[in-house]
């Protein structure tokens, strides 16, 4: 049953995935990469993972890809603005994912061990999340919230530039 | 199948059929409420009380003409009404009416509920840019911002109740009310709910990506027949989860004196919320665009933050003398 649904979702994955990338229309391609992040979530649930797969649902789901839908609606994409690439740039955008593959598959090489962790009763709850999260990596974590700390003070900036221009 | 399987499908049969024949009637309940509070008399023609209003509202809907405008988006336009209802009617999937009748217990109760009232935000905006209108677009960017804004309100302002509780189980987060109800020390967190909870559901007095005065109706200005019904049963029943979730996270759930069985003090206190939803579309003015995101932003963002630091530190304070 187990098996059955990872294949099922697996293969929603792949297929939304790839829909994402041969999708002329941008707006579908928004829409399929949300399906595609259900799935995944899904994948999570599978993993007994109810917390992460929830707030991936919310924050990608949820509000990345809504201000990814507002972005495309107001830059009105449509097949005439779309601009033609050279054959290089195929070429080297393939290239370069090819590298990402590669070394995406070599990472996930080493995670088997971490794989056969999971489906222990209780590890996906928030309180064990929690505890792993400010006891063993601390720091990290509080590192990660100062990045995005100056991730959202940069934008604030950003969004503030043309106003100090006026008065200098 | 065994006694805990029908009983469960009784359930979640009951709380389906119980949502959807209680929007439309809502519909009669606003619209008489409404000429009450205006000094009208409302429909109060067919039937006893103009109740079969609601039987004629509905047939009216089915009856009219299904129009997709030939300029639209055929495939989005058709998907776009049925997320609202499928999303609203999700969230009541974890909302617990009573002892054992809830559809689902789930330990993320209250993060499912965000996630899905997430998700509502794409009906708007899927909507409003496969009408191909310029009315509709700009209704949907305006409701894509608001949505999004107050979300963000509407989930820490929710983080005091979960820090009391420590669970996101909503059936937990009620019974944790047995004694004293939320409403008392999460006073703040309350109100910044209600206020996010208003905008969310996009009622008056911000229903500013329909606001019709401007922009014709907004995000559905190009729907018709049972899509524009769609949108608007989805409307109601949002405005029945918000009251819910109010009563459960603040107002104690089915807790009440015991004269009353649990699932009516339930229902009567969702009813309180619904008749205070009304109560708000009779009597405020809709802001300016510009004017809510600005209190948004600028008040509701800082004072829930501050209540999320002073009922954590509180907490600690309290676990440590």
């Amino acid at each position: 049953m187990t098996l059955n649904l990872f294949y099922f979702l697996s293969f929603l994955a792949v297929l939304s995935a790839l829909m994402v990338v041969f999708s002329k229309n941008p707006v579908y391609s928004v829409l399929y990469l949300i399906i595609t992040f259900f799935t995944i979530a899904g994948h999570y649930i599978l993993l007994d993972a109810q917390f992460l797969a929830v707030v991936h649902v919310i924050v990608y789901a949820g509000a990345i890809m809504v201000l990814f839908l507002y972005v495309i609606m107001l830059l009105n994409l449509n097949r005439e603005s779309e601009p033609h690439k050279s054959n290089i740039l195929k070429f080297a955008a393939v290239i370069c994912a090819g590298l990402l593959l590669v070394v995406l598959v070599g990472s996930l090489k080493g995670t088997e061990a971490i794989v056969q962790q999971s489906g222990k009763a209780g590890i996906g709850y928030v309180k064990t999340l929690g505890e792993v999260m400010f006891k063993e990596f601390l720091l990290p974590f509080e590192i990660t919230s100062i990045l995005l700390l100056a991730a959202m003070v940069g934008a604030v900036m950003l969004g503030k530039s043309e106003k100090t221009n006026d008065t200098i | 199948m065994d006694d805990a399987t029908i009983s469960h499908l009784l359930i979640t049969f009951g709380v389906l059929a119980g949502l959807l024949l209680v929007a439309p009637g809502l519909i009669w309940l606003e619209r008489r409420l409404l000429a009450l509070w205006q000094d009208r008399y409302g429909p109060n023609r067919a039937g006893p009380f103009g109740l079969l209003v609601v039987l004629a509202d509905t047939l009216k809907l089915f009856f009219k003409e299904d129009w997709i405008p030939p300029f639209a988006d055929k495939k989005v336009f058709v998907l776009a009404p049925a997320i609202v209802v499928i999303t609203v009617l999700l969230s009541f999937v974890v909302i617990p009416f009573a002892p054992g009748i809830i559809v689902a217990d789930m330990n993320i109760g209250l993060l499912f509920f965000l996630a899905m009232s997430s998700m509502g935000a794409y009906s708007i905006i899927l909507g409003g840019w496969s009408s191909n209108n310029k009315y509709a677009l700009l209704g949907s960017m305006r409701g894509a911002a608001q949505l999004i804004s107050y979300e963000v309100f509407m989930g820490l302002s929710l983080m005091g109740v979960v820090l009391m509780t420590g669970s996101f189980s909503l059936i937990d987060i009620v019974e944790a009310q047995r004694y004293q109800w939320f409403i008392v020390p999460q006073f703040l967190g309350f109100v910044i709910f209600l206020i996010a909870g208003i905008a969310e559901t996009h009622r008056l007095p911000f229903d500013i990506p329909e606001a019709e005065s401007e922009l014709i109706a907004g995000f559905h200005s190009e729907y018709s027949g049972m899509k524009f019904g769609l949108f608007f049963v989805g409307e109601y029943i949002g405005i029945m989860l918000i009251s819910s979730m109010v009563t459960v996270l603040f107002l104690g759930g089915w807790y009440g004196p015991s004269f009353l069985p649990p699932l009516a003090w339930f229902i009567i206190k969702m009813f309180g919320f619904i008749f205070f939803f009304i109560l708000l579309r009779a009597s405020l003015p809709r802001p300016r665009y510009d004017q809510l995101m600005e209190f948004g932003w600028k008040i509701l963002l800082p004072l829930s933050l501050l209540n999320l630091v002073v009922t954590g530190g509180i907490i600690l304070w309290m676990n440590t003398h």
